[in-house]
């Protein structure tokens, strides 16, 4: 049994919305950078931005005006010098985050490794792995 | 040793951070790392990092929005 909490985030990404999976890759990447080890566990909705070329498809949590909310926010965050979230997953993974594709999700959704970006993905796993890595982490989250 | 200079000139969050922390990877025990930016939380949360990870603060410089920031490694 391990009682001792590591200097570690766990991040469940439940949604698929661009504006969510921009907070929990910036929250992972901040935490990577001041020396936490970091999982980002993808399951339903977020499972569908892992998909190839899909990353930066999801529409605005609000106000996506059948996109073109959306379309302005991406303006805006150009002009701001935001990164993209495909710079900021070369980020994550290039500073060791672990990133963790939910197979539950993937049986529901008819969604095979073939669709999914494999070169980035950790482990394929369920709910098990994600309450080990939340058991040892100081930091837990559900976006 | 060797002296590792970033420029975050224009750059927002998290870049600033996660370029300093992809700098301190790269780099060996004694280094200098030199960062300059212009995110004005970046300046405050840097050295949170540089402390969290226990290496050395050597100076924080500001020119209006401008700052330079110097960290140390730590041995081993």
């Amino acid at each position: 049994m391990t009682d001792k909490k590591k200097d570690k985030a766990t991040i469940i990404l439940h949604s698929g919305d661009m504006d969510k999976a921009y907070s929990a890759l910036i929250i992972g990447n901040g935490a990577l950078a001041m020396g936490m080890d970091v999982s980002i566990f993808f399951t339903f909705w977020g499972l569908e931005r892992l998909k190839k070329g899909e990353l930066e498809s999801g529409p605005l949590s609000k106000m996506n005006f059948f996109g073109l909310g959306k379309w302005f926010m991406k303006k805006k965050m150009e002009k701001s010098n935001v990164q993209t979230l495909n710079e900021m997953l070369k980020n994550f993974h290039e500073l060791g985050g672990k990133i963790l594709a939910c197979d539950m999700t993937m049986d529901i959704m008819g969604i095979d490794k073939d669709d999914l970006r494999d070169e980035v993905i950790t482990e394929y796993c369920a709910v098990g792995t994600y309450v080990q890595e939340a058991r040892e982490s100081e930091m837990t989250l559900f976006i | 040793m060797s002296n590792i200079k970033i420029d975050c000139i224009n750059e927002t969050c998290p870049v600033p951070l996660v370029e300093t922390r992809k700098a301190i990877n790269n780099a060996s025990a004694g280094d200098i790392i030199q960062i300059v930016g212009d995110h004005s939380s970046s300046k405050k949360e840097i050295p949170m990092a540089v402390e969290a990870m226990q290496h050395e603060l050597l100076s924080i410089e500001e020119n209006g929005a401008e700052w330079k920031i110097k960290i140390k490694l730590a041995e081993d």
